[in-house]
């Protein structure tokens, strides 16, 4: 118990105070039925520093650790090298420690880094504003969509087969609740995205058309068209960018007109983390700001005229105008957000391009090397760091033979789409400058041998 | 390309009253300003090396991006300094107590960040393999298996990813389970007047009808009217316990079996947990769901305002509707019950809350702080957060006006109001103050209950002498109030600003750097 200050004399000074006989006296409110008279029967009692970091560390160890093998996983998550600054410098604990920053005298630290978050969002998606961070790139698609419900007072949102089936499973199970429509389907193992097909789908119904980009099969398409298809029948287009590096590479969504743009930021500082936290990426047009969910960071001047930030449009929150708020979101994902934003400042404009075109590189690589093992053929013929391939057999048991040569191959489409048949045997890889010709090599060897 | 071609100008010395000089750089010593990365960076500095990319074709389909983004890059000396120079504008609970009603701010320990930081949590991809994670999924499984045996429940659903979005999962299983009894009709749902603002919220976006119910005078909710309100429109409650008045809601239980004996189910937001656990399990009050924010009771960091956590567990009747996905042990080891394994216990199942697993990083935290506790730490934890709010509220209640002193013990928050001070004088006057004196303000305005709330949470990770210390500062400061010292109007003095215009930022939005003062400059 030793985060707990008090002594037992401190206790029984502060009792007398109160006028307390004891602690119990505290929990007079609580129905005698309910009270119960001591430590809860069947948990174990405290323990030392020594013994908690020996059952921990005992149970990390019988995970298999994305940096000790050759690895080739994304879909959604992809594992990046992340400085050892941007860790040292969220711990501190002035930004570890800190809470929301409701009193902005003294919490600039948080609000300025918010501010530049925005910005540096904003310029990556190529939106006019982004917020100061969601919970996660499939909540934060799933907000969109209803952001786009508001705006059009229309109901159907028309989602691309090409968008993470996680993202749309998330956006069924809260349409089933807010009476939206979602088209949804799955994808097709074609080197063409779904673009025409969502452009034909559009009426006057329709509230948006959300599109991944790269989508879940690494393919990648302009959107242009797609998003003159949208306005023309005064709908909204939304990007998702699961994969943030990929913009250093290739045009952003904001470029080609999309209304809103989603993303998730995890591959910049926040690190793999078995699926969390991430920290989901919110930028809009100008003109929609004020139906944007989360929370906003904006500048201003204090009383003595230095320039100073807080947080702002709170009136769209929860807390001021309950059940007719934007959104319910409450907390936001702060950390996280510093952690993107300190690695996005120690990249630059220089070092995120250069780190795309590396990614790139090897992915192209990775494509052509794997494209020569009997049997595998690639399905795409744009990607950025991501492809996928289709084995003669299903892809899925050949995964989990994989792992226990211990190579972490990629992620099975049969896992991602169990129902699906048609997409069984494809196998979604996804390189990244962690990835060595070593590792390369070796998956494609393991591949040719497991498929021999 | 450099983002701002004048870089950054420090404003000119100005002579300021006191005496004191004014600096060239606007920094007073060790109190820095700092510039935006877009004034001090460039598109040409980086912070990082990368090897250089092999030479290969590119297979960008022909969307090579040819425009600037404008991303400023600074070395990592630079970097380092920035970032360390913004920490110090911060308040935090590493330099001082953070009394925050409702919010829980309590001591965060290192070893829980260095167990989280172990590769073999940070470093596992979701979509691994299951027969590779195994590990991953114990933790999942033993922070389960202590949610649901404090709070006396019967399953858990780890995938919210914070408080409010516990909420919705919560009253998506509510309407889940409404619908697969065919009482889809069923569509209010009553939420006292003391709640969280997220409640109403919540309700209201998952399609119901919110109607308040009102507060009775010593500070709980009134259960007469919440039963007569009760029939067959109502999909249920939605109950803060303890409630934000720093009170247990004594009729939890006879408001509990009113409301099933009515169809309807019972949601208890558990942001207050932490007041409880260990001494009280919900699951004995009636409760069918209830959110557990993992942060507050079971201390992982706030970041400044996130990652929160917050798993929500069910009763036995509510169970069958729980999110996926799942972790579940078998006598192999363990599974992970997605859409694609559902079997016939989870086809129920409302669906998918979010992309992968929720806050893995939480969840080791908070079993490092949970088995560092213990099933006797706990109870501990409990019963001194309870004993430092009433210490508090006792030691202030001649001082401040406590609507509800009267009202039994508090739980682990004291509330007061401005009833008291000179004219023209509010809470957040005492609330700038107290940042001169070196303290986070309390909550403020809230509940909207009592007129000017000043909503005080110690937490149990505070010393004696640190709570002598502060009720002696607010004691003061109150004094001061009641007193219609002036310069209260002006506080903070002392803080690395003056109070800010929220109304300017609020009328003319500047949400992204411009570069006005590269304009201004030329």
């Amino acid at each position: 118990m030793r985060y707990l200050p008090l002594t037992d004399t401190d206790r029984g000074a502060m009792l007398s105070v109160i006028g307390a006989s004891s602690v119990d006296d505290l929990f007079v409110d609580v129905p005698e039925a309910a009270r119960l008279s001591g430590p809860i029967a069947g948990l174990p009692n405290h323990a030392s520093e020594l013994a908690v970091e020996r059952h921990m560390t005992a149970l990390a160890r019988k995970n298999t650790v994305a940096g000790e093998v050759p690895f080739f996983l994304g879909c959604g998550a992809y594992r990046h090298h992340v400085p050892a600054s941007v860790d040292h410098m969220i711990q501190r604990g002035e930004f570890l420690t800190a809470y929301t920053p409701y009193q902005p005298e003294i919490a600039q630290g948080t609000l300025q880094m918010l501010f530049e978050f925005q910005t540096q969002v904003a310029r990556l998606l190529g939106t006019d504003v982004a917020n100061a961070s969601m919970y996660d790139g499939s909540t934060a698609c799933w907000e969109a969509i209803g952001m786009a419900r508001r705006i059009t007072k229309r109901g159907k949102a028309i989602l691309s087969s090409g968008l993470h089936p996680h993202y749309v499973s998330v956006a069924k199970t809260m349409a089933k609740y807010t009476g939206d429509a979602l088209e949804t389907s799955a994808p097709t193992l074609t080197a063409e995205t779904d673009i025409d097909a969502l452009i034909a789908a559009i009426d006057g119904d329709t509230s948006c058309v959300v599109v991944q980009y790269p989508d879940i099969l690494g393919r990648i398409a302009d959107l242009t068209p797609l998003a003159d298809a949208c306005h023309a029948n005064k709908a909204l287009l939304i990007a998702v960018v699961t994969e943030p590096v990929a913009l250093g590479a290739i045009r952003s969504p904001g470029e080609m007109d999309a209304d809103i743009v989603v993303g998730e930021g995890q591959s910049l500082g926040v690190g793999l983390q078995f699926g969390g936290p991430y920290v989901g990426l919110f930028g809009c047009k100008d003109k929609y700001v004020r139906q944007m969910p989360g929370r906003l960071c904006g500048e201003t001047v204090d009383a003595d005229g230095k320039r100073g930030f807080v947080l702002t449009l709170s009136t769209r929150e929860q807390h001021i105008r309950r059940e007719k708020a934007t959104s319910n979101i409450c907390t936001n994902s702060g950390l996280c957000a510093l952690a993107f934003s300190i690695h996005m400042t120690l990249l630059g404009e220089k070092g995120l391009r250069d780190l795309a075109g590396l990614n790139h590189a090897l992915a192209v690589h990775a494509a052509e090397r794997l494209a020569q093992v009997p049997g595998v053929s690639l399905v795409n013929d744009a990607f950025f760091n991501e492809f996928t391939v289709t084995l003669p057999v299903e892809a899925r048991p050949v995964v989990r033979t994989l792992a226990e040569r211990g190579v972490l191959a990629g992620v099975s489409l049969g896992r991602l789409y169990p129902g699906e048949d048609a997409l069984a045997n494809g196998l979604v890889i996804a390189v990244t400058e962690t990835t060595t010709a070593e590792d390369i090599e070796t998956l494609a060897t393991a591949l040719q041998e497991v498929l021999a | 390309m450099t983002i701002n071609q004048s870089g950054w100008k420090p404003s000119a010395p100005e002579a300021k009253d006191g005496g004191a000089p004014a600096t060239f750089t606007g920094n007073k010593a060790l109190m820095l300003e700092e510039a935006l990365i877009f004034e001090i960076g460039s598109t040409d500095t980086t912070g990082v090396d990368i090897v250089p990319a092999p030479k290969a074709a590119s297979r960008l389909g022909g969307l090579t991006r040819d425009a600037a983004i404008g991303l400023p890059g600074l070395s990592e000396p630079e970097t380092v300094r920035h970032y360390t120079r913004l920490s110090r504008q911060n308040y935090a609970i590493d330099l001082g107590l953070f009394p925050l009603g409702s919010c829980t701010m309590k001591h965060n320990p290192r070893l829980n960040e260095k167990m989280a930081r172990l590769p073999g949590f940070s470093d596992v991809h979701p979509l691994a393999p299951v027969d590779t994670v195994q590990g991953a999924l114990e933790v999942i499984h033993q922070l389960a298996h202590w949610l649901v045996t404090l709070t006396g429940m019967t399953s858990v659903a780890m995938s919210p990813k914070a408080g409010a979005h516990g909420e919705l999962c919560g009253i998506l299983a509510i309407k889940a389970a409404l619908e697969k009894r065919g009482e889809g009709h069923r569509k209010v749902i009553l939420v006292p007047e003391s709640a969280h603002g997220t409640n109403p919220a919540t309700a209201a976006f998952a399609g119901f009808k919110v109607e308040d119910i009102p507060a009775t005078a010593d500070g709980r909710v009134d259960s007469e009217a919440l039963k007569a309100r009760l029939g067959p429109d109502v999909a249920g409650v939605m109950i803060t316990n303890p409630n934000t008045c720093g009170l247990f809601e004594r009729d939890l239980k006879d408001i509990s079996d009113a409301v099933h004996a009515a169809g309807g189910y019972v949601y208890c937001d558990g942001a207050n947990f932490n007041a409880i656990v260990g001494r009280v399990r919900p699951g004995d009050l009636g409760v069918d769901a209830m959110h557990i924010n993992l942060h507050k009771t079971f201390s992982t960091p706030h970041g400044g305002g996130g990652p929160g956590s917050g798993p929500v567990v069910f009763s036995e009747a509510l169970t069958p509707f729980a999110p996926l996905p799942f972790v579940e042990k078998t006598g192999e080891g363990f599974r992970l019950v997605e859409e694609e394994t559902a079997d016939e216990h989870h086809a129920d199942s409302f669906g998918r809350m979010v992309a992968f697993h929720g806050q893995m990083g939480m969840f080791t935290r908070a079993l490092t702080y949970i088995l560092s506790h213990g099933a006797d730490g706990l109870r501990q934890v409990a019963e001194d957060a309870v004993l430092n709010a009433n210490y508090v509220l006792r030691s202030l209640e001649n001082t401040l006006d406590a609507p509800f002193a009267n009202s039994g013990p508090c739980m682990h928050e004291a509330i007061f109001s401005d009833e008291g001070l000179a004219d023209g004088f509010s809470t957040i006057d005492i609330a700038k103050a107290l940042i001169d004196e070196g303290f986070h303000p309390m909550t403020m305005y809230f509940p909207l209950v009592v007129h000017g709330a000043m909503l005080v949470e110690p937490t149990e990770t505070e010393s004696k002498a640190a709570l002598d210390q502060f009720i002696g500062a607010l004691r003061s400061v109150a004094e001061r109030a009641k007193a219609g010292d002036a310069s209260l109007k002006t506080a903070p003095h002392f803080a690395p600003r003056a109070r800010l215009d929220e109304t300017q930022a609020a009328r003319k939005p500047v949400l992204v750097w411009k570069e006005t003062l590269a304009k201004a400059a030329e």
